[in-house]
């Protein structure tokens, strides 16, 4: 089993897009270390013909591609926290 | 005639409806309830006072024009994770602190078509996830029995307003347990639909393949009255299923002997409090005496189901909590500078430590290497955990199990150790891995706290599991119980 570094949470936080303090890195590595020594048990079944499931319900049925009213536009940008012209602004993306 | 708090929503929408009983004094006596006993139990996120008073004078008027409404000024608590349109959700986080949901969750508008009255919006914790709703980023809410004890959750909420009398109904969601886990801690009923008998358009995703709205009520009739009107297909949400929904209230009636119920003796080896387990073996002697027989069946895999459902469940909500990035809802870090840097800022000022905890979890079995040993594993150990239910269901027709392993632990006492506060849900994830329905009703007390039987039943098979609960409640008194506040 591959042990949980705090290098390990750093990486994982960067692709989560998420920024960590000092005390959470450290915290969370030991505490994921656990949890995945916990989920070793199903890594020991013999799992080679097992078919995934991904759902539990029959496989997604298809609607009709056709055009239905959706959200009114001022009330998906009114729960926004910075709304401008009709869109949604972010800080700048290119310096 | 009972106080008005008092009276299940079958006696309320039965009296609104001829006139003996009206909304508004309805409504007033509920949220008077509510005022008084809210302080030791803190189980409101807000409460909707005026649009309530003003839905129920509506109600009242509807009624006096000839309507026929099905829940007729029954006051209902929304788990603060569903959507109501005009008041804000919190889904128990800081993340969404402020924001106003634009439109209502069919669950809940299919109450309010049915004159229902909402109430308010009950705590949680942080997007559903946890046991205890000590998770919630605002308060803890505390157990009715004992105010030093939690409600159970991630329904902690909804489950303690129904305990303490403030509604008869509400509205909790179950993914791994959310539903009936504070049902049986706060002594109420709770049902979790099959996977797709009730719509989420209008829940907010935590771990979607797993995700059910359901039920909360004092007893099974009401339970079946509220499952009838929200289970259905919508249109708006392409997983639920378009499986007729049968009257559940008048099913539920029907003969129950000779259905077989089978125990998985083997999974109740170890770990359970002992008069827990006493009272789980009384439950069955009931059922027995009632005609239905006992057998016992075995469920291999699902000692393998905690660790299946946190990496399924953590992989989906890694996916679902993406959507948190401070730039279509909520609150954004202030101070942040680029993009990238406004992400990382928001979630972590708007996340409480058990969501960053599942999330960096979920983004680490779906990350490049650990797919397959983790993610992949995990999928197929459902397939077999359902399998497991499929044969067991050959030779019964309801599986009973002891909803939780013990009853309403201290505040504070699981909140050091997430391993810890996870294995409670040992029960309870197995159902929703399987997608199958279960329902938990109250078995008696331990030392002055609340225990649940949990019923186990075949997909779309709801009406079983009702007329067997049914059958219990007609030969106890367990669900009359109430806590003294």
């Amino acid at each position: 089993m591959p042990r949980v570094t705090v290098e390990t949470v750093d990486h994982i936080a960067r692709l989560a897009r998420i920024l960590l303090t000092e005390e959470e890195r450290v915290i969370f590595a030991r505490q994921l270390d656990d949890i995945l020594a916990y989920a070793e048990s199903i890594r020991a079944l013999d799992l080679a013909q097992v078919e995934p499931m991904s759902h539990a319900g029959d496989v997604s049925p298809l609607r009709e591609d056709v055009a239905r009213e959706s959200l009114a536009r001022d009330a998906v940008l009114g729960a926004a926290p910075d709304p401008a012209d009709g869109l949604f602004r972010v800080p700048r993306v290119l310096a | 005639m009972p106080s008005l708090i008092q009276l299940t929503a079958c006696e309320i929408a039965a009296g609104v409806q001829r006139r003996t009983l009206s909304a508004v004094d309805v409504v007033s006596a509920h949220l008077e309830r509510a005022a008084a006993v809210e302080p030791k139990v803190h189980a409101w996120r807000s409460l909707l006072t005026t649009r309530a008073l003003e839905r129920a004078r509506q109600v009242d008027s509807a009624v006096r024009a000839g309507e026929t409404l099905p829940l007729a000024g029954v006051p209902v608590a929304i788990k603060d994770v569903l959507h109501v349109e005009g008041a804000p959700t919190t889904c128990g986080s800081r993340v969404l602190e402020g924001y106003m949901p634009p439109y209502t969750a069919t669950a809940v508008a299919q109450l309010e078509r049915a004159g229902a009255i909402v109430l308010g919006k009950t705590n949680m914790d942080e997007f559903a996830m946890g046991s205890s709703t000590e998770n919630s980023a605002y308060e803890p809410t505390l157990n009715p029995w004992d105010a030093t004890r939690v409600p159970g959750g991630s329904s902690g909420g909804s489950a303690a307003a129904v305990a303490a009398s403030m509604v008869p109904v509400a509205l909790g969601t179950d993914t791994g347990g959310s539903i009936r886990q504070p049902a049986a801690f706060c002594g109420v009923v709770g049902l979790k639909p099959t996977y797709g008998r009730v719509s989420r358009y209008g829940l907010v995703a935590y771990a979607s393949s797993l995700d059910q709205v359901g039920p909360m009520a004092r007893d099974v009739e009401d339970v079946a009255l509220l499952a009838s009107l929200i289970c259905g297909r919508d249109p708006r949400d392409a997983t639920s299923a378009a499986v007729d929904v049968p009257d559940f209230r008048a099913q539920m009636n029907g003969d129950a002997a000779g259905l077989r119920v089978g125990v998985p003796w083997g999974f109740l080896d170890h770990g359970i409090d002992a008069g827990v387990l006493a009272s789980f073996r009384e439950a069955l002697a009931v059922l027995e005496k009632a005609g239905l027989r006992l057998v016992e069946v075995a469920l291999p895999h699902i000692e393998h189901a905690i660790a299946t459902y946190y990496l399924v469940a953590t992989a989906e909500a890694s996916s679902n909590l993406a959507r948190y990035d401070g730039v279509r809802y909520g609150v954004r870090a202030s101070d942040a500078g680029d993009l990238l840097t406004m992400y990382g800022k928001t979630r972590d000022a708007g996340f409480g430590p058990e969501v960053k905890r599942r999330i960096i979890l979920g983004t680490f079995v779906l990350s490049s290497g650990y797919y397959d040993a983790y993610y992949l594993a995990a999928q197929k150990v459902r397939t077999l955990i359902r399998r497991d239910f499929e044969r067991a269901f050959e030779s019964c027709d309801v599986i009973a199990l002891p909803t939780t392993p013990s009853t309403a632990f201290r505040l504070g006492e699981k909140t050091a150790d997430p391993l810890q506060m996870y294995l409670e849900d040992v029960f309870t994830v197995p159902a929703n891995l399987a997608g199958i329905p279960g329902l938990s009703l109250p078995c008696g007390l331990v030392r002055d706290l609340p225990v649940g039987l949990q019923l186990l039943g075949r997909s779309f098979d709801e009406t079983t599991l009702l007329r067997v609960g049914r059958v219990y409640q007609t030969r106890t008194d367990h669900h009359r119980a109430r806590p003294a506040l």
